[in-house]
């Protein structure tokens, strides 16, 4: 049974995801390391299902479904900022910098 | 054989996670992270779960990824230069980063006896098919009623309600994603 490796590649994936939020300005790579993140707590729940039973695949299931809103309201937003700015760099949207 | 594998596709996931961080266009980004889920969901099937590995394909790298490459390629922004922030900035996210992946990969050392004896009163009788009950019992449902079946019973008796405010959810998505993207507002 694969744990360790899982729960290790885990940590991984969610590191790299988060790097990637630190590191980046575009709003859309940086929703896309928010979606690297979230496969990664995938990865740990159905790893971990593998002993505590078939609740971690339904929470796999109520993460996707977050993660798919989550993904169609911020690009309609990314949507809506790209046509008052032209652009989706995030270091362009000061609006609320004091 | 299984474990061989298990790391050609957790090498292929690393990989192209990092490329997808690194790459300045975010086409390829978004294709780097269509490999990630693919290795993910062969991942899955070594892990036996079959059902989320088909529903990882179908959902995150069929519709998610599809509607991020239509919103890239809505907006043009398939030539951009580098967006990687300054040089202070990569420093600290390095420090940030490397801490919290140490403390996250520390999990690298559970094994199922090692959880069963950190989860069990007695820990040196802890056999993880005695401590893990739940565990067991998915075994027997998905070699019983298939892997769809085990997945199916729960979700639809015992997490009914949160998969029914679940539909709210997506509703609520739809209609705040028509309402921000349209025009005028």
């Amino acid at each position: 049974m694969l744990l360790g490796p899982a729960l290790g590649l885990s940590a991984i994936l969610f590191s790299l995801g988060v790097a990637g939020v630190l590191l980046r300005r575009n709003a859309i790579v940086l929703f896309m390391c928010i979606e690297l993140m979230l496969n990664a707590v995938n990865l740990s729940f159905v790893a971990l299902a593998q002993l505590h039973g078939a609740s971690g695949y339904v929470m796999v299931f109520f993460v996707m479904t977050v993660a798919a809103a989550e993904a169609a309201v911020g690009l309609a937003i990314i949507i809506g900022i790209f046509r008052h700015k032209q652009s989706v760099d995030l270091g362009n949207i000061n609006l609320l910098r004091g | 054989m299984t474990e061989v594998v298990f790391y050609v596709f957790a090498a292929v996931a690393v990989i192209s996670a990092a490329l997808c961080i690194l790459q300045k266009n975010p086409v390829s980004a978004a294709l780097w992270l269509v490999s990630t889920m693919f290795s993910l969901a062969a991942i899955y099937v070594l892990l036996n779960a079959q059902f989320i590995a088909a529903i990882q394909v179908l959902v995150y790298a069929g519709a998610i990824m599809v509607l991020f490459l239509f919103v890239i390629m809505l907006l043009n922004l398939g030539h951009t230069e580098s967006d990687i922030r300054g040089p202070s900035t990569v420093a600290a996210t390095l420090v940030i980063v490397g801490l919290l992946g140490l403390e996250l990969f520390a999990l690298l050392r559970y094994s199922p006896r090692q959880l069963a004896s950190e989860f069990s009163r007695w820990p040196p009788y802890a056999e993880p098919a005695t401590v893990f009950v739940a565990g067991q019992i998915t075994q027997q449902e998905s070699a019983a009623r298939g892997v769809v079946g085990a997945v199916a019973a729960p979700l639809f008796q015992t997490y009914l309600v949160p998969f029914e405010i679940t539909s709210i959810l997506l509703l609520v998505a739809i209609i705040g994603a028509v309402v921000l993207a349209k025009r005028n507002v």
